[in-house]
């Protein structure tokens, strides 16, 4: 019973070493308090906001389809959405932040559906196989983005921009992502109705829940969180796959009472990372993303092997 | 022509099967009986080297299927399991000719083409040479399927359920068509049958299976019988005869006779 | 029925002795080869003398044509090394839509080259030649054998796992590339990103015989066992009845695949859709799906279309830099389209 509150301690524990760990002494130095609201505050609410989001977020489309591999990284949701905002930046170099999320929160939608229509295609819905498609799918995007990005010269501006990263989360900017609280809030709210909708149009339709407006409220949040968190801070690859899969590893798959260890969850691995990222070169940063994609992929790794090991 | 020696199988903590014993003589149609989960498939596949057991040994013909050299096993002995799904679009005569790739390497000589043939005619698939498989009803599939492991000449045939998604008519006519292939083609042939009446009308001998142990085996006279099915399925049946034959009655267990469900397994010879 | 039984048949002498043909459906030489081989001598030839600005009957001619032929054989050998190894690659794993870039070749490759960067600077680009290629390629086929030695090996050898974890190490690799480009000077990712994205027009003369050598060898090596490979195609149950060693089999078909794919990053750089593109073209215009006919056809349409690709963006578009990049967003849209209008078998 006290495991929740503890997880949470642990959170903030790591939320209040984010506000005090960084190169500008916050504490002693002229200015410390200045920047510590300028940067440091707004960075740490970034964390608690985005790690909510995108590990909620992955919950919602394994729910939607019904697979413990899927989510934003391995649905190509979040290459549409990097999609989106080349093309806005590309169109209208100006475009304000609000435009930028809204355009690439758009982009997440429709690829999105794009990736359950070919889901509800193919024979073949194997659990390896449709994270598999996903990320070709999340292939086939990159390749546009970066045709895109070749002929406009903007390249390396693509590599910046998506390596997810806090370090330009600051005062201004990073306002907008309380969008993605409203998202998570959502999500508990419509937990059950997604649950049900993952048991595909035929269970839903039976118990009495309306199928297609359900996906596409799923998705929408999917999309919202996704394109909003890319705009600000730039891919988070795995959060969404890593937590909920450790999280119902652990509590067994009552997906209600896990969303709020979703959450803590979320905010925990992604505060760890960006604090790893900020101290191991000192007084370089190395972008969360990273961090995230190394032990994102050497977590999910280990849980493909374990599956096999339990399968066979 | 088949020996299994003390052949057991676990998947995780649980047995799927064994210790099993058991031999089967060159010859003649063996059907593999039983409930859900007794490991029926699981002792086919065991035999047709695509599962390994856990530990024991099979010898087909004088070959351990664990150690044999794979080309040499696969002239002594084909297996069919239940799901067949291919990518690649094959017409029946292209199914078919696989059959004589351990004999040929891919390389079909007049030979192997004779033989291709005669499992087509065999299985009356004549004039359904070039059509795709997937242009064949699931009977017509089946058969070609059936083709393919007759065209592999092997001594011993295996078949995981080939009644399957048949209806009666097409599965009575499967059934003849194996039965004529060990009579007049003198193979072994071992099948899992759902239908134990089935079984009772086609088979030399038939082998029930209930928790991963074989808890009785012998001819159809000796197995069709209330109190040694009734024990296998754990269910009660009555066993009638008609027309000669002899078929179990297991609808409405509480209409068949009281008397059917309290024996044992006491048919057991092996 | 009677009416589906009778195929209209290709080869009239095969219908007259049914035993004597494989099949009737089959033409002994697809059509889609002659085409795909006549346009691909043609492109070829094209590229060499197009455009010359040496009249023919001057010995300058010849020298550059001499200096094209560099960049037309690396293109084949490209385009036949994409060809074949997505063929084998879908015959391995039993599914047509992935390529076997998903397998984290071009993730390694890309690490590589931006860790040579990264260590070396500006002085990375000096470091060419044999020894350098043969090193990556080794590297690459090491990690292969390792890889899938490992997740294919013992009772619990599963094809998925191993495809997925493939792709997850590629996406780690990814990081940690992405990672070091950052810390590069905007000339210093210049160089890399020269050498990452499509050098197709800059074949390197040193490095082309040996290229030629393997993917020649695994040709012949692939046309020979095309029975095999046919019977491997028919998934685990079968091939193993039909007395294949199976799970051998699939770990040497990877590391084939493996060794075409570094063969051919090697030479212009990662790509993921060209070879999709090919095999899909190729399954469309064969009657048969034996990979007798489908492997020839494949890589003579893989010969023609990036032949075909260079000529027309060097002599049309004036922007042969950007073909590779082009291909991939053609045949990503084709891969899209093909998922989406007919799924998956």
């Amino acid at each position: 019973m006290l495991a929740l509150p503890a997880a949470i301690a642990l959170a903030i524990a790591l939320l209040a070493a984010s506000l005090f760990v960084g190169v500008y002494d916050v504490v002693g130095a002229e200015g410390g308090g200045e920047m510590f609201w300028i940067t440091r505050v707004p960075r740490t609410v970034a964390l608690v906001l985005s790690g909510c989001a995108m590990a909620v977020s992955g919950l919602v489309m394994q729910m939607l389809t019904q697979n413990r591999f899927v989510d934003a990284t391995t649905s190509g949701t979040t290459e549409w959405a990097a999609l989106g905002l080349l093309v806005t930046l590309l169109v209208v170099p100006t475009a304000p932040l609000p435009v930028q999320m809204l355009v690439a929160s758009l982009a997440a939608f429709a690829g999105t559906l794009v990736f359950l229509a070919v889901l509800r295609r193919i024979a073949l819905r194997s659990t390896l196989v449709v994270p598999l498609i996903g990320i070709m799918l999340g292939a086939v995007v990159s390749a546009v983005t970066t045709y895109l990005a070749a002929t406009n010269n903007a390249l390396q501006l693509l590599g910046t921009w998506f390596m997810g990263s806090f370090t330009s989360v600051v005062r201004g900017r990073y306002e907008v992502l309380w969008a993605v609280a409203i998202v998570t809030i959502l999500v508990f709210v419509v937990a059950d109705r997604l649950t049900v909708a993952g048991l595909g149009r035929d269970v839903a339709t039976t118990v009495g829940v309306r199928y297609e407006a359900v996906v596409l409220l799923g998705t929408s949040l999917v999309a919202v969180a996704t394109g909003v968190t890319v705009v600000v801070v730039g891919f988070l690859p795995f959060l969404g796959l890593v937590v909920p899969n450790i999280v119902s590893l652990v509590r067994g798959d009552d997906l209600r009472s896990n969303l709020p260890w979703v959450c803590v969850g979320g905010v925990v691995l992604v505060t760890a990372c960006d604090l790893v990222g900020r101290t191991v070169r000192m007084p370089f940063e190395v972008p969360v993303s990273m961090v995230l994609g190394i032990v994102g992929s050497a977590v999910f790794i280990a849980l493909l092997l374990r599956q096999r090991a339990v399968r066979s | 022509m088949i020996t299994i020696e003390a052949v057991d199988k676990h998947y995780r903590a649980t047995r799927a099967l064994g210790p099993v014993d058991l031999e089967i003589a060159s010859g003649g149609l063996t059907a593999l009986v039983g409930p859900n989960g007794a490991g029926k498939s699981t002792l086919l596949t065991i035999v047709g080297r695509l599962l390994d057991p856990d530990s024991g040994r099979v010898r087909v013909g004088g070959l351990d299927v664990v150690t044999a050299k794979p080309r040499e096993l696969a002239k002594v002995v084909s297996i069919l399991k239940q799901e067949n799904h291919f990518v690649a679009r094959l017409t029946v005569r292209q199914l078919v000719s696989f059959g004589r790739f351990p004999h040929s390497q891919g390389r079909l000589t007049a030979a192997d083409r004779e033989a291709v043939d005669r499992a087509l005619a065999f299985l009356d698939l004549e004039g359904f040479e070039e059509r795709f498989l997937d242009e064949l009803s699931g009977g017509q599939r089946q058969r070609a399927f059936v083709a393919m492991v007759l065209a592999q000449d092997t001594e011993v045939v295996l078949l995981d359920e080939p009644l399957a998604a048949l209806d009666m008519r097409h599965a009575a006519a499967m059934m003849q068509r194996l039965r004529d292939a060990a009579d007049e083609l003198g193979k072994t042939i071992v099948l899992v049958v759902h239908d134990v009446n089935f079984a009772s009308a086609y088979a030399d001998r038939i082998i029930a299976l209930a928790d991963g142990r074989i808890v009785a085996s012998g001819t159809p006279e000796e197995i069709m019988r209330p109190e040694v099915l009734s024990a296998v399925f754990d269910t009660p049946v009555d066993v009638v005869e008609h027309g000669g034959q002899r078929l179990a009655v297991y609808y409405r267990p509480d209409a068949v006779p009281a008397a059917a469900g309290t024996g044992s397994a006491s048919a057991s010879e092996h | 029925m009677s009416a589906e039984a009778s195929v209209p048949t290709v080869g009239a002498e095969a219908s007259a002795r049914p035993a004597a043909a494989a099949t009737t459906r089959e033409r002994r030489v697809p059509l889609a080869a002659i085409v795909a081989g006549a346009a691909a001598a043609l492109f070829a030839v094209g590229l060499l003398v197009w455009g010359n600005p040496v009249p023919a009957d001057q010995p300058g001619f010849w020298v550059i044509v001499q200096s094209r032929s560099v960049a037309v054989a690396t293109i084949a050998l490209v385009a036949a090394a994409q060809a074949l190894a997505t063929v084998l690659f879908h015959t391995a794993t039993g599914n047509r839509i992935l390529t076997p870039s998903i397998l984290g070749f071009d993730a390694l490759y890309t690490l590589m080259q931006t860790a040579l960067v990264f260590v070396f600077g500006m002085a990375a680009t000096q470091v060419e030649g044999v020894g350098k290629i043969v090193a990556q390629s080794a590297l690459m086929v090491l990690f292969a054998t390792l890889l899938y030695g490992w997740l294919f090996s013992g009772k619990r050898a599963n094809l998925h796992v191993l495809l997925l974890v493939g792709v997850v190490l590629g996406v780690g690799f990814g990081s940690v590339s992405t990672f070091l480009q950052r810390m590069l000077t905007p000339s210093e990712f210049d160089v890399l990103a020269a050498r990452l994205y499509g050098s197709i027009g800059r074949g390197n003369p040193e490095v082309l015989p040996w290229a030629a050598l393997v993917v020649a060898a695994i040709a012949v090596w692939a046309w020979r066992r095309r029975a095999a490979l046919d019977v491997i195609a028919l998934g685990r149950d079968a091939a193993t009845s039909l007395g294949l060693r199976y799970r051998r089999e699939i770990v040497v078909l990877l590391v084939v695949v493996a060794v075409l794919v570094s063969v051919s990053t090697t030479m212009v750089g990662p790509m993921t859709f060209f070879g999709f593109l090919v095999a899909i073209m190729s399954y469309q215009f064969v009657s048969s799906d034996r990979h007798g006919q489908v492997l020839p056809v494949a890589v003579l349409l893989g010969l023609a279309t990036l032949l075909g690709a260079y000529f027309v963006m060097q002599h049309v578009f004036a922007a042969a830099g950007l073909v590779s990049i082009v291909i991939e967003f053609v045949g990503g849209l084709a891969f899209l389209i093909v998922i989406l209008r007919k799924g998956l078998r």
